[in-house]
C-alpha cells in the first residue's frame, strides 16, 4: 500500500522511524520546507541561536547517551557554520547525523544564494555524507546515514536535502513512501568480533607480563563495554588508565584506576606506560597527547591493540598482537580466553615488585596544588574540588578546551559511564556550553554542569539563550582567569613569559550580568568561603541555568606537564614535588 | 621518470558507480600525504561499479595504512594490490613528434618497431599511438624524444591479476 508524501515529510518521518526524539536546529531559506512537518512530528525541535551550537549539543546528546545527535541546519552558512562540530565528531568518533538545506537540485553549482558545496567541504571530516537527488530517495539515505554513523567505528554522517526534493510546490517534491527493511551498502562491512586466534595470542601476553597495564581510550564508552573492561581488569589484576576520551570508562575510585596518562595526566598514570612490559590498548589510538614523542613511548612494552578500526592498528606503533573488533566483544572473549588459560594451570607471574613501584609513584608525585592564602584569587582546582565533593555521583561534566579541562579531568572522581563530555581530538574551545545543553537534553534526570573557562565561554555563551528559553536547566561553572590559560601557560614556560595576545579581562564581559541578559540566574564569587554556598545555591535551581563565575587565580598552571614532542620520561611535576622526571 | 618496479605499487579499487567517489579517493590520498603517481577511472562490466588504478610511490607500511583508509570509505568495495610480476599491465600513450621529411622514414620504422600505429602526418610532425606495458611506452618516449616531442599524452596504467598459468589464455 503506498502513500503519497512529499520529501519534506518523508524526511521527517524517516526521522521518527530511526528514533530520533529531538533536533538540534536553526531554519533557513533552503531548509524551509523541512521544518514545516516539525510542527505535526512528536519530534522535539530545539531552536539554537547558531548552527555551531546546533552541532556540539548533538554531540553532548550523543555521549551523555549513546545514541546519535541530530542536527539540522539550513545551506550556505548554516552548513558552514557547523562544520567544526563536524569535525569534532569525527576526530571523537560521536555518532551523530547533521542534515543540511541545499539550494534547489539545478540551481547546484551556479552560485545560487546560500549556496555552498556542503558535501565538498564537509567530505574530510565525515564518516560519510550524501548529497540526495531524488526525493524517492530520502527514506533509503535516511536510513543509510544512522547505520553509518551508528556502527563500527561511530562518526559524523551530514545528508545535503535540496530545496526542490522537499518543497510541496515542486513536482520533484512527489514520492511514493517506503521504509527499507535493511541497508545495502556492499563497501560497508562494520567489524564485530575479532580473530580468535590473536585473541588466545593476547591472553597468552598478559598472563606472561609482568608489568601489563591497560590503556583504555573513548573507544570503550563507545562499544559500551565498560563492564566488560574493569571484569578484564580484576581477573588479570592489572591497572588501568584511562585516556582524556575514556574517563568513567573505568570507576576512578577502583584500586586498580590509574587516572588519565598524557600531556597533563598524572605522575602514575604517565609512567606506568612508559615502564611496563606490555600495554594493552583498548580502543585507544596512541594519540600524541598520550605517546608523547613516539619512539620514547612505553619503550620495553609489548603491545596489545584492540580497535573496532583496522587502520588503528599499527598506524603508529605496530602492535605484536593487534586485534580488529568491538571492544565490547573483544574484552569478553579475552577474559574466557584468560580464564581457559588459567583453568588449564596458567598463573601470572608475581608482580608485587610492580605494585609497590605504582604505589610508591602514586605516594610520591599525587596530584599536587597549593592552597591560596587568605585573600588571594581561588584557586581553580580548589573550586573543581568543591564541586566534585558538593554534586551526585553521576553528575554529567562537559567541559571546553584548555586548563579548566585537564584539571576537570584530573581532579574529577568519574565513577560511571558517560558522565565526562567534552572535546578531545580537536580541542574546540566552547564546546563545554551547548554540549551540557545536550547532554542535559539528552538525560534530563541527572544534573548536568559545564566547567567552561572565560575564553570558551565567549566563543558559544549564547546558547544559554536556548537553554534558557527551552527551560534546561544546566549549570555552568565559569573559571574565569581573565587569560587564554593554556596558551598563557605555554607563552610562560616555553615563550620567555611573552604574553602575546592571551589577555582578556576579568571583568569585561561582566559574566553575571551577561548570565542574567540570557536568562540565566548569575553569581560571582571570588572567595573561598563563597564557593560552596554558591554551588549549593545552584544546585538547588532546576528551572533555568545558572552560571558561577569564579574569579581564579591567573597564574596557576596545570601539572604535571609533557612539552609537546617531548618524550613522557622528561614529566615535569608540580614545582612543589622537585625534579619528577626518570 | 621511469615507471618500473621501484617504490611504485599498483592498487585496483572497486568503487561504486556514484557521483563523487573519485573526489573521495583522491582527497584520500591528499589529506593523508600520499602521492598518486599515476591514475585511471572507468566503468567495470557491472555498471554499479568502477574500477580506480592507482600506482602509488610509497613504502609498504604505509602503503598498508592507505589501503586500510581507502577501505574506511563506504562507496570502496573492494582493493587488490598487485605486486609487479603479479599482474598484467598496460597503458596507452599519444604523442606527437617533430619529424621534418628527412627523419620522418626514421620515425615511422621506429613506430613499427615499438607495434605503433600512425595516427596521422604532418608537414613537420606525426601523430602516434603506442600501447603496451608502461616499460615498453618508457623506453618508446626516450626514443622519440631525440627526435623532440611536440605533445604527449599517457593514460596512465590499468591493472588486472595475472591469471595461474593453467588458466592463462593469453600470454604476458
Amino acid at each position: 500500500m503506498s502513500q503519497h508524501m512529499n520529501g519534506g515529510q518523508a524526511l521527517i518521518k524517516s526521522l521518527e522511524l530511526e528514533g530520533v526524539e529531538t533536533i538540534f536546529g536553526l531554519p533557513g531559506g533552503a531548509i524551509l520546507p523541512v521544518y514545516d512537518p516539525i510542527i505535526d512530528s512528536p519530534i522535539r525541535h530545539i531552536l539554537v541561536r547558531h548552527e555551531q551550537g546546533a552541532g556540539h549539543m548533538a554531540e553532548g546528546f550523543a555521549q551523555a547517551t549513546g545514541r546519535p545527535g541530530v542536527a539540522m541546519v539550513t545551506s550556505g552558512p548554516g552548513a558552514t557554520n557547523i562544520v567544526t562540530p563536524l569535525c569534532d565528531a569525527y576526530m571523537d568518533s560521536i555518532p551523530m547525523v547533521v542534515i543540511t538545506g541545499q539550494v534547489p537540485y539545478p540551481a547546484i553549482g551556479t552560485d545560487a544564494f546560500q549556496e555552498c558545496d556542503t558535501t565538498g567541504i564537509t567530505l574530510p571530516v565525515t564518516k560519510h555524507n550524501f548529497l540526495i537527488s531524488d526525493a524517492q530517495d530520502i527514506p533509503r539515505i535516511v536510513r543509510e546515514a544512522f547505520h553509518i554513523a551508528t556502527t563500527g567505528r561511530p562518526g559524523p554522517v551530514l545528508v545535503d536535502v535540496p530545496k526542490d526534493i522537499v518543497d510541496p510546490k515542486n513536482p520533484r517534491s512527489a514520492m511514493e513512501w517506503y521504509w527499507p527493511e535493511s541497508v545495502d551498502l556492499p563497501g560497508y562491512h562494520p567489524l564485530t568480533g575479532g580473530d580468535a586466534s590473536e585473541i588466545r595470542n593476547a591472553a597468552e601476553l598478559i598472563l606472561r607480563a609482568e608489568r601489563p597495564v591497560i590503556y583504555a581510550g573513548g573507544g570503550i564508552l563507545k562499544a559500551r563495554a565498560a563492564d566488560a573492561l574493569r571484569e578484564l581488569a580484576e581477573l588479570c589484576d592489572v591497572h588501568v588508565v584511562t585516556t582524556l576520551m575514556a574517563r568513567g570508562a573505568f570507576p576512578d575510585e577502583h584500586p586498580l584506576a590509574l587516572g588519565m596518562p598524557g600531556m597533563h595526566g598524572n605522575y602514575t598514570a604517565v609512567t606506568s606506560l612508559q615502564r611496563s612490559d606490555l600495554l594493552i590498548a583498548l580502543g585507544s589510538r596512541f594519540d600524541d597527547r598520550v605517546t608523547g614523542r613516539v619512539p620514547d613511548f612505553a619503550p620495553d612494552a609489548k603491545i596489545i591493540h584492540v580497535d573496532i578500526d583496522p587502520a588503528e592498528l599499527g598506524k603508529v606503533r605496530r602492535p605484536d598482537v593487534g586485534v580488529a573488533g568491538d571492544a565490547r566483544l573483544v574484552i569478553e572473549e579475552m577474559v574466557s580466553a584468560v580464564r581457559a588459560l588459567m583453568e588449564s594451570g596458567s598463573t601470572f607471574p608475581d608482580r608485587s615488585a610492580w605494585k609497590s613501584q605504582i604505589s610508591g609513584w602514586q605516594e610520591r608525585y599525587p596530584l599536587t596544588y597549593q592552597q591560596s592564602e587568605a585573600g588571594d584569587a581561588l584557586k581553580p582546582q580548589f573550586v573543581l574540588e568543591t564541586l566534585r565533593d558538593s554534586t551526585p555521583d553521576d553528575c554529567i561534566v562537559a567541559s571546553g578546551v584548555g586548563q579548566h579541562q585537564m584539571w576537570a579531568s584530573q581532579y574529577w572522581k568519574f565513577n560511571h559511564p558517560y558522565t565526562f563530555v567534552n572535546s578531545g581530538g580537536l580541542g574546540t574551545m566552547g564546546f563545554s556550553v551547548p554540549a551540557a545543553i545536550g547532554a542535559k537534553v539528552g538525560r534530563p534526570d541527572r544534573m548536568v554542569w559545564a566547567v567552561d573557562g572565560d575564553g570558551c565561554f565567549q566563543m558559544t555563551a549564547q546558547e544559554l539563550v536556548t537553554a534558557a528559553s527551552e527551560r534546561i536547566p544546566v549549570k555552568v561553572a565559569i573559571l574565569n582567569n581573565a587569560y587564554l590559560g593554556m596558551v598563557r601557560q605555554w607563552q610562560e614556560m616555553f615563550y620567555e613569559e611573552r604574553y602575546s595576545e592571551v589577555y582578556l579581562s576579568p571583568d569585561l564581559p561582566d559574566y553575571k550580568m551577561w548570565a542574567e541578559a540570557m536568562g540565566c540566574i548569575g553569581m560571582r564569587v571570588e572567595s573561598p568561603e563563597e564557593v560552596l554556598p554558591a554551588i549549593e545555591k545552584a544546585n538547588e535551581i532546576d528551572d533555568r541555568p545558572v552560571v558561577i563565575e569564579f574569579r581564579t587565580d591567573s597564574s596557576e598552571k596545570v601539572y604535571p606537564m609533557v612539552a609537546a614532542g617531548s618524550s613522557n620520561d622528561d614529566i615535569i611535576v608540580d614545582p612543589s614535588q622537585g625534579e619528577g622526571g626518570r | 621518470m621511469g615507471t618500473g618496479p621501484g617504490k611504485h605499487h599498483i592498487l585496483t579499487v572497486l568503487v561504486e558507480n556514484k557521483p563523487g567517489v573519485l573526489t573521495r579517493v583522491a582527497g584520500l590520498f591528499a589529506r593523508r600525504g600520499y602521492n598518486i603517481f599515476s591514475l585511471a577511472v572507468a566503468p567495470t562490466e557491472d555498471d554499479r561499479f568502477s574500477r580506480i588504478t592507482v600506482v602509488v610511490d610509497v613504502e609498504s607500511a604505509p602503503l598498508e595504512q592507505i589501503i586500510k583508509q581507502l577501505d574506511k570509505l563506504i562507496n570502496v568495495v573492494k582493493i587488490d594490490e598487485l605486486a609487479p610480476g603479479e599482474a598484467v599491465e598496460r597503458e596507452l600513450l599519444l604523442v606527437t613528434v617533430a619529424a621534418s621529411p628527412e627523419v620522418r622514414g626514421q620515425v615511422i620504422e621506429l613506430v613499427g618497431v615499438f607495434e605503433g600505429r600512425i595516427l596521422s602526418v604532418g608537414w613537420d610532425q606525426v601523430a602516434v599511438a603506442l600501447e603496451g606495458h608502461p616499460e615498453k611506452l618508457d623506453d618508446f618516449e626516450e626514443l622519440v624524444a631525440n627526435y623532440g616531442i611536440v605533445s604527449l599524452q599517457r593514460s596512465g596504467r590499468v591493472a588486472l591479476p595475472k591469471l595461474e598459468r593453467r588458466n592463462a589464455v593469453v600470454a604476458e
